[in-house]
């Protein structure tokens, strides 16, 4: 059963082939006996699920329910649960109980889902390899001595694990789409706006992104449908109407028109991930897409850019973690400032701190043009790459990441070589786009994503293909060996 | 861009972020090395572009000026280091 996607799971409840009680306790035992071996989880609700579990089973029962209620879910550690610890994957919030949900998982938990737990991540969600946590490094299910990828390093191994069926991400460099990647799920970052901010703890404002992490398009489809929409809430909601993203997922795909950057498959490519994206793009122009090559000049630079970007975004929004109100506060202040500078130099990890200087240092007097303003330049460039290939194609298409997972320890040491290995994602998150990364094959018994980029609110497009994609693949269906 | 030792305490100064003495030139080093990544940006010229804050240029919204919260202190303060009487406890900042 724990094999199952939402939609199978969906039907094995209304049938009545299971309840969701029994559903809750089998996944729940399955989280129990890995999360020594994973460590996918920082927190697990198993009172808090049960309760659930055995409402939502009696709200089968007075035919009150949804087709989603009573279904796990894993949400991670940066989305507020109320009552419940929130860590965001730091010390700085070891001690910190939300003491309200977030839209989204108000919305899940509307919705009829029943929350497992919450997922480790790297630290205040930067990172590239869920290295970075408070709470240890989250292993790969596909060989326990790699990475499952980054920031929601927890949530994708645990969906690949089978240890939850569907589970939340956020995405402001590409901390869904990479870990999907890496672990072998479809992980979707909607349109800067689609899905509520409010009580998703802040890293880059205008780059955050929340979305689903599933094991088929169909599944991600069914979660956007709860999670995105308008909220009063989030200043930079957007007040697009909600598609049904489950309507057009049949569609056929004849004439799709998608464009191969020539900037993703230059020399840099490992060769064994080319040959697994183009061998994914012939399944796509099998089933009647047609490819044409296109240039986004500017791709080279949205790495400098967004590490600019990101940082100064991150140096603002963390400063509400000063040791006062909430969160970690140092023993023995000696004043003011000793408060201030203590409780954040010994609750926040290294790579947070280095994020937080640089973005301090760029947005410091005197830098502010040279650093921060020209990053901004480089953005609109890099929207304006996007939206002039959009006027020829539907859809762009890539590899997700530069390689497959990599050893633990390998690159942790080295954040600048480990920023590199973003270049396929951010400018997605720099232009506000949506992106979808679906299982493509395997090197060495290690997954390989896909990426595809859509245009503003296009998610049912990405949702559409990569649904019809997996029609015909299998690569999503694989489970990592010892966890069948 | 190279930083040198003063530049890093300002830095951590500016983001009231304690740092240990002897992991300053590490500090050093790896600061250094983001700038030098982020130098690349200086490959293209960007005269005349105006810069991209939000990625799809919508204004913020406004929203009528009432009070729309209702008072949840004590729920908040629920997990608060150090209150009293409904206020946050620091050290003395007057003298």
């Amino acid at each position: 059963m724990h094999q199952s996607t939402l939609t199978q799971l969906a039907a094995a409840l209304e049938a009545k082939q299971i309840s969701s009680e029994e559903l809750t306790r089998l996944y729940l035992d399955r989280c129990k006996q890995f999360n020594d071996s994973l460590n996918c989880f920082i927190t697990i609700t198993e009172d808090e699920a049960i309760e659930k579990a055995k409402l939502a089973d009696k709200q089968r029962a007075e035919n009150k329910h949804t087709a989603l209620t009573g279904i796990p879910v894993a949400q991670k550690d940066i989305f507020c649960t109320n009552g419940i610890k929130t860590s965001c994957g730091s010390k700085m919030l070891d001690n910190f109980i939300a003491p309200y949900d977030a839209t989204v998982v108000e919305k899940m938990n509307a919705a009829g889902f029943v929350t497992l737990g919450k997922t480790n991540m790297d630290e205040f969600a930067m990172g590239s390899s869920n290295e970075t946590s408070f709470y240890g490094s989250v292993k790969n299910p596909w060989n326990t001595e790699y990475v499952p990828g980054g920031s929601s390093g927890g949530s994708a191994s645990a969906v690949a694990a089978r240890l939850a069926p569907i589970a939340t991400g956020t995405d402001t460099g590409g901390s869904i789409r990479q870990p999907a990647s890496l672990c072998g799920i479809t992980g979707l970052k909607p349109t800067y706006g689609r899905v509520s901010r409010y009580g998703m703890i802040a890293f880059a404002s205008s780059l955050d992104q929340g979305g689903p992490m599933a094991l088929t398009a169909e599944d991600a489809a069914l979660m956007m449908n709860v999670i995105a929409g308008f909220d009063e809430r989030d200043s930079t909601s957007a007040e697009q109407a909600v598609d049904d993203y489950t309507k057009n997922l049949n569609n056929s795909i004849e004439g799709l028109k998608i464009g191969l950057p020539k900037e993703y498959f230059g020399e840099g490519l490992d060769s064994n991930i080319a040959k697994i994206v183009e061998e994914g793009i012939k399944e796509l122009e099998k089933l009647g897409a047609v490819c044409k090559e296109i240039e986004l000049p500017n791709t080279e630079l949205s790495i400098p850019a967004y590490y600019v970007v990101a940082p100064a975004e991150c140096s603002s929004n963390l400063s509400r973690f000063d040791g006062v109100r909430f969160g970690y506060r140092c023993d023995d202040p000696k004043d003011l400032s000793d408060l201030y500078c203590r409780s954040r130099g010994e609750g926040f990890g290294k790579e947070v701190k280095r994020r937080i200087m640089i973005g301090a240092y760029v947005l410091s007097a005197g830098y502010y043009d040279a650093y921060y303003l020209k990053a901004q330049q480089i953005r609109h460039l890099i929207r304006d790459d996007f939206q002039n290939a959009f006027k020829e194609v539907d859809v762009i298409a890539g590899p997700t990441a530069t390689g497959t997972a990599f050893k633990l320890n390998e690159k942790i040491n080295d954040p600048v070589s480990m920023y590199l290995s973003d270049i396929y994602t951010v400018s997605v998150n720099l232009a506000g786009l949506p992106a979808i990364s679906m299982p493509a094959g395997f090197v060495n018994n290690l997954p390989v994503g896909m990426q595809l980029i859509g245009n503003y609110f296009d998610e049912s497009r990405l949702l559409n293909i990569a649904h019809r994609y997996q029609q015909v693949t299998d690569h999503h269906i694989a489970i990592p060996e010892g966890f069948e | 861009m190279s930083l040198d030792k003063s530049e890093v305490q300002k830095i951590a100064w500016l983001a009231r972020l304690a740092i240990d003495e002897q992991d300053i030139p590490n500090y050093s080093d790896e600061l250094s090395n983001i700038l030098g990544l982020v130098e690349r940006m200086n490959s293209v010229k960007t005269d005349g572009i105006s810069p991209l804050a939000h990625p799809l240029e919508l204004p913020a919204r406004l929203r009528a000026d009432e009070v729309t919260e209702k008072d949840q202190r004590d729920h908040f303060q629920k997990h608060a280091p150090l209150t009293e009487e409904g206020c946050y406890l620091v050290p003395k900042v007057i003298e």
